[in-house]
């Protein structure tokens, strides 16, 4: 069969189940220039043809917010299913269900996931449901123009959302809390490592969070916070009155040592401290994991790298004895006979 | 004095016999054990061969509140809720306003430790002395006070001339081969029975005589029957959160899938999934309908209202899935544990925007097997989320009914491209109106062709699936999206339609409420012939028009406030509005057929 959309590129590199990469790529993105999430979108359909993964075998799907339209922007050859706001898990249980044949990518943001989805994504992580589950997280709603988001710094000032109040929620504590067996954080502009975590994730077999730090270009702020998402001087106006969003480079930035510390320069000058793990670190421990997390949480720093992996509880599909995937079923597995059905009712007469 | 002197003086016993024909209430408290001893009774009827059937009207409570089980038993095969004639007053906290209920002539049997039972000069009280009939019996101090419940049976065994053999059977179909627990319950029966025939003289008209118009039948609840219907349609994925009434669904469905739904190689072709909220329940449902599971969830009123958000999905996105509402009062938390149907106009409109969606009304348990599976068919082959409308009154309670007929059809897959399709249609537009009927074909996730993949989304989208805000498109989607409504039209259930050759009057209902209008009519059949159209599904076909066209008066029978599916019907058929008139009733009890008699008259003395 001819593949219509490698058919007239033959100079293409082509992988060993005969696609190139840009058979991975998606529909144009319609997210700001420069936004952390295109990158990450680029590291998934860099991945994805690195993997040679066949991509109907791939499922993608998301919640509601800038984070949640990117599965549009990458994997077009897969069926994707952009879901509610904070409900993607349980769409995604019900799917993989359906067929835990396929694998599946989840794309959602610290809104979609820290505030309205909170519930969902930790029973999520509790069925432990075969998934990668990536949080684009920039502790800021972009779409509803810069309120805090559950995981912004507390104390944190906004032009727009005034002053945070409330401490942050960390995501990867509260993934490990949940009985996730793969815990990660990486940062946006970090490719190399957003690509290994995702290979990795990609092959476990329960649910794999990446908690990716991916800096909102629109609104973000000037200061020197630590975490310096927020909201420009430049760009005070909420975003539907904004007539001209500046071009702005996605950030990339080299690959990290082990244990170093970087400090990174956003879009608008402000700055963020990303601390690889050293290479020592031992990620099996829950409760060593959790105390690594919580001591970058004081000092200001995001540590990124594996944080915690346990690939030991079963996943909900193994849990349900799955075999062949439900969808597939032939009728005569899904309807019992008619004998079993008068046999059955005697016990009611 | 004692009970035999002050029951001869009542001098009762020379009123004529009847038998096989009266309505008995057991009052008792929630927790107490006392619905073994109760369908022991319901068994024993049934068994003897006469129409019966059981209700429970019990409190949102483990222990302690008060509850009643009704059973009414006619020989004219009537079974809706009726005034009792006989109580067995054991609840010492309803004891006097029971007593007080009752009609004259009727009957008391009550627990003789009950202090301050109001004595009425026209009823006849037979005591149960329950703590001198389970003295010595062999049982775990834990289990006294269920066996307890069992002195009343005795003695209205010995009232009704009920065999006691006949009540064995029942406790043996009660508690299946285990053999010591129905002895000890037995063996109370059987003091009870002799303490009575002892002791008191009968003289009340009431007893039993065996007949033969049970035979080949079987009892269940609805819930019971859905589930079963769901498995041999198919169902493969289901995910809930625990509400009342629904709760019983879900525990039959896990009870049924293991015995019934392993593959050759013993493996489950099933996945049930208890969910964190409704939500949550409703998300999984939709993500397996997608994916190509048939997926079902059950619930209840306040479920249905978390549920919006992923119906307002479902019908926009075209996901099927199947949900059992088991209604119960609203609003809000309202009455828990009481029977309604008013989750009508709230399902079938359910979701913001324009929405709506088909809706079967299962009356009985066979209607309740047959859309367990049709549901499931529906579902795939619309595209669309199902709602079926049981209720706490058919989905809690037993109820007779022929053996279930097996499915009359293959499985309906509805409109689903595999990758051999594709390569030969040369790809497919995910909305697109290709035959007509408004029903888009779909692929699944896994589909082995790279043009099987599309987007879903609850955004706007055009016929490609691709995100759109032109109002060409949405305005193209959303009237497609009513065409396929008007195609659901003919594919849900036809009502059943009972026309009376001479009659003017027309009654419109769904539902359990059949029961109470059926008696009705043959109450009225001289006084005011009807004509009745039994709603099974909406939207509603073309009979229905035909059927109001067909009468002068219509009357809409709910068991609800406002009337709901009456509003329904008038928006549906503007020109015959004024000939629909509603009879709506709501206070969590199921309707009687005196009710519905006592309403129509007045209706019709207002309106001829």
């Amino acid at each position: 069969m001819e593949n219509p959309l490698t058919s007239e590129r033959t100079p293409l590199k082509l992988n060993t189940v005969g696609l190139s990469k840009k058979d991975y790529d998606g529909a144009p993105s319609t997210l700001c220039k420069g936004c952390g999430h295109n990158s990450i979108s680029s590291q998934i359909v860099q991945v994805g043809y690195e993997l040679n993964l066949r991509p109907h075998e791939l499922i993608k799907l998301s919640g509601i917010g800038c984070s949640s339209k990117s599965p549009a922007y990458f994997l077009g050859m897969s069926h994707g299913f952009n879901a509610l706001h904070g409900r993607m898990p349980s769409v995604a249980t019900g799917a993989l269900l359906a067929n835990h044949t396929l694998k599946a990518i989840g794309v959602s943001g610290d809104g979609d996931t820290g505030s309205i989805g909170m519930g969902q994504f930790k029973h999520l992580m509790r069925r432990n449901v075969r998934m990668v589950y990536i949080v684009e997280n920039n502790g800021v709603y972009g779409l509803t123009k810069g309120q805090f988001s559950a995981t912004a710094e507390e104390g944190l000032e906004l032009k727009y959302a005034g002053h945070n109040e409330f401490p942050p929620i960390d995501l990867c504590m509260e993934a490990i809390v949940a009985g996730c067996g793969f815990v990660a954080r990486s940062f946006a502009g970090d490719a190399k490592q957003v690509r290994e975590l995702l290979k990795a994730a990609l092959s476990f077999r329960g649910t794999a969070l990446l908690d990716i730090i991916s800096p909102c270009v629109t609104f973000n702020n000037e200061d020197d916070s630590p975490k310096s998402y927020g909201y420009g001087t430049k760009h005070e106006k909420p975003l539907h009155e904004l007539g001209f969003i500046p071009y702005a480079e996605e950030i990339q930035i080299a690959p990290m040592e082990p244990g170093e510390l970087r400090t990174v320069r956003l879009h608008d000058g402000s700055l963020i401290s990303l601390r690889n793990l050293d290479s020592d670190y031992d990620p099996t421990h829950k409760l060593a994991a959790l105390e690594r997390l919580q001591r970058a949480q004081e000092t200001g720093e995001f540590i990124t790298g594996l944080i915690y992996y346990n690939p030991d509880r079963p996943s909900l599909a193994e849990v349900e004895e799955l075999h062949t995937p439900l969808a597939q079923l032939p009728p005569e597995q899904l309807r019992p006979g008619r004998e079993s059905l008068e046999a059955f009712l005697q016990a009611y007469r | 004095m004692s009970v035999l002197e002050r029951q001869q003086e009542a001098g009762y016993a020379t009123r004529s016999p009847v038998i096989n024909d009266f309505s008995l209430v057991v009052a008792t408290a929630n927790g107490t054990g006392s619905q073994t001893a109760n369908l022991t009774l319901l068994r024993s009827f049934f068994k003897l061969g006469i129409p019966v059937h059981g209700k429970n009207i019990f409190p949102s409570n483990i222990q302690g509140l008060p509850t009643w089980y009704h059973i009414r038993v006619s020989h004219k095969g009537y079974i809706a809720r009726k005034t009792s004639e006989i109580l067995v007053a054991f609840n010492p906290a309803t004891a006097a306003e029971d007593v007080r209920e009752l009609p004259a002539g009727g009957v008391c049997v009550y627990n003789a430790d009950l202090k301050n039972l109001p004595q009425r000069d026209d009823l006849i009280y037979y005591p149960v002395p329950v703590n001198e009939l389970i003295a010595g019996v062999e049982v775990p101090v834990k289990r006294k006070p269920y066996i307890a419940n069992m002195a009343y049976v005795g003695v209205l065994a010995w009232m009704l001339a009920l065999p006691l053999e006949v009540v064995e059977e029942a406790l043996g179909a009660q508690f299946g081969y285990r053999q010591k627990l129905i002895e000890s319950n037995l063996q109370v029966v059987r003091r009870a029975h002799e303490w009575a025939t002892q002791n008191l003289r009968k003289q009340d008209p009431y007893r039993l005589e065996p007949m033969n118009k049970t035979e080949g039948l079987i009892i269940m609840t609805g819930n019971e029957a859905g589930a079963l219907g769901a498995v041999f349609g198919g169902v493969s994925v289901a995910a809930w959160y625990p509400i009342t009434p629904s709760t019983s669904f879900m525990d039959a469905l896990r009870e049924f899938l293991p015995k019934l739904r392993k593959d050759p190689g013993g493996h489950p072709t099933y996945a049930v999934i208890q969910a964190e909220d409704e939500l949550a329940a409703a998300g999984i449902v939709m993500g397996a309908g997608w994916a190509g599971a048939r997926a079902l969830t059950a619930t209840s009123g306040p479920g249905i209202s978390l549920m919006a958000e992923f119906v307002s999905y479902g019908y926009f996105a075209e996901i099927p899935a199947v949900i059992w509402d088991i209604q119960r009062v609203g609003p809000s938390t309202g009455l828990p544990t009481r029977t309604s149907q008013g989750d009508v106009s709230f399902a079938y409109t359910l979701g913001h925007g324009d929405t709506k969606h088909p809706v079967l009304f299962p009356s009985s348990i066979e209607e309740c097997f047959e859309f367990g599976w049709k549901s499931l068919d529906l579902a795939e082959q619309l595209q669309t989320p199902v709602f079926v409308l049981s209720d706490l009154d058919l989905g809690m309670n037993n109820w007779m009914g022929r053996p279930f007929d097996y499915p009359d059809r293959p499985l309906e897959r509805g409109k689903v491209l595999d990758a051999a399709q594709l390569e030969a249609l040369g790809g497919f537009a995910r909305y697109k109106d290709v035959d007509g009927d408004g029903i888009p074909y779909r692929t699944l996730p896994g589909t082995p062709h790279p043009l099987a993949a599309y987007f879903t989304r609850g955004s706007g989208h055009n016929e490609q699936a691709q995100y759109s805000e032109r109002a060409q498109d949405y305005e193209r989607l959303m009237a497609r999206l009513a065409h396929k409504f008007t195609t659901a039209r003919s594919l849900v259930p036809e009502p059943a339609v009972e026309l009376h050759p001479s009659a003017k009057v027309g009654i419109i209902a769904y539902g359990t409420t059949r029961y109470a209008i059926e008696e009705a009519r043959d109450r009225l059949a001289r006084q005011l012939p009807t004509s009745f159209l039994r709603l099974r599904a909406l939207p509603m076909g073309q009979a229905v028009r035909e059927f109001v066209a067909a009468h002068e008066r219509v009357y809409v029978i709910e068991l609800n406030r406002d009337g709901q599916l009456h509003s329904i019907l008038q928006n549906e058929m503007p020109e015959y509005a004024a000939r629909l008139f509603s009879v709506a009733h709501l206070d969590g009890l199921p309707l009687t057929a005196e009710w519905v008699q006592k309403r129509l008259l007045q209706e019709e003395a207002r309106l001829r």
